[in-house]
């Protein structure tokens, strides 16, 4: 492949993409985001989700359900398993 | 090509103890780099996502990875080229997250771009080479778009990437290498 090859994929990029503009800077501010983010993450219950117990997923949900039947089907095996926790 | 924010990114504006104290978490000095880099962090990704306001989330987001980090970072070196690796995973991971069919609906929607449109070249080709550039994987992506597109020097790319230059060298010669034989299959002969 050539260099001359490269300027004509080249050309042809920069039609389909053209380069970013070289002075372009946000729309807005973004320091009060990094401030509101680094708030949440410094107060652990704030940056939990309200309703996390109910976004767990769904393989979760079929462990517990699994642990729970196991231990009503089998009851004697309960004081085995507290012991290992 | 962007000159101004290149000597902003290679660090020497930053004096060595703002980077001493953000080290030690000092959320003022933390504020200073912010606003030094900010603009130069934002520009760099959006290179690389095309989209000003994924850019922008990006950009609160490569910030807040680095303050995390600020205990790593070592104050002897610059801060920037440290911001343009971080924000440019960030990018990566970005790009990896989307199916390219959603970057071709938004891709350069809202971009400020330079004006290089040909009006020579018609509309179906430049789309053709969009899809073809939207389906490389990110990584020869990402190189690709800084090379040809922004016309970033290879080893520029390499730092960012944390790689090599024979590495960034390679990422670029191996996308091009895939779009020409996609753009082929579609009719298109650079």
């Amino acid at each position: 492949m050539t260099a001359y090859d490269d300027e004509g994929i080249k050309n042809l990029l920069k039609q389909a993409l053209p380069p970013a503009a070289t002075d372009a800077e946000p729309a807005r501010d973004l320091w009060p985001d990094v401030l509101h983010r680094l708030d949440a993450e410094s107060s652990p219950t704030a940056a939990l989700p309200r309703s996390s117990s109910r976004t767990l997923p769904w393989f979760d949900w079929a462990l517990i359900a699994g642990l729970i039947a196991f231990a009503v089907v089998f009851p004697a095996a309960i004081p085995m398993f507290l012991y290992y926790l | 090509m962007w000159e101004p924010s290149s000597s902003v990114l290679s660090g020497s504006v930053t004096s060595s103890a703002i980077l001493d104290r953000f080290r030690q978490g000092d959320l003022d000095a933390f504020e200073a780099l912010f606003r030094e880099h900010q603009r130069a962090v934002y520009g760099w990704i959006l290179r690389i996502v095309r989209e000003p306001a994924a850019a922008e989330d990006l950009t609160v987001e490569s910030f807040l990875r680095m303050h995390r980090a600020c205990a790593r970072f070592d104050p002897g070196r610059s801060f920037g080229p440290w911001a343009r690796r971080v924000a440019t995973r960030l990018a990566l991971d970005w790009l990896r997250s989307r199916p390219p069919e959603c970057e071709l609906d938004e891709a350069g929607a809202a971009l400020p771009t330079a004006p290089v449109a040909d009006p020579g070249v018609a509309a179906e080709i430049r789309l053709k080479t969009a899809q073809a550039m939207a389906r490389l994987p990110p990584r020869l992506r990402i190189a690709a778009v800084l090379s040809l597109v922004e016309d970033q020097p290879h080893k520029e790319i390499a730092a960012a990437l944390g790689i090599s230059v024979t590495a960034a060298k390679l990422r670029v010669f191996r996308a091009i290498r895939l779009l020409r034989k996609d753009l082929e299959r579609q009719g298109i002969t650079p």
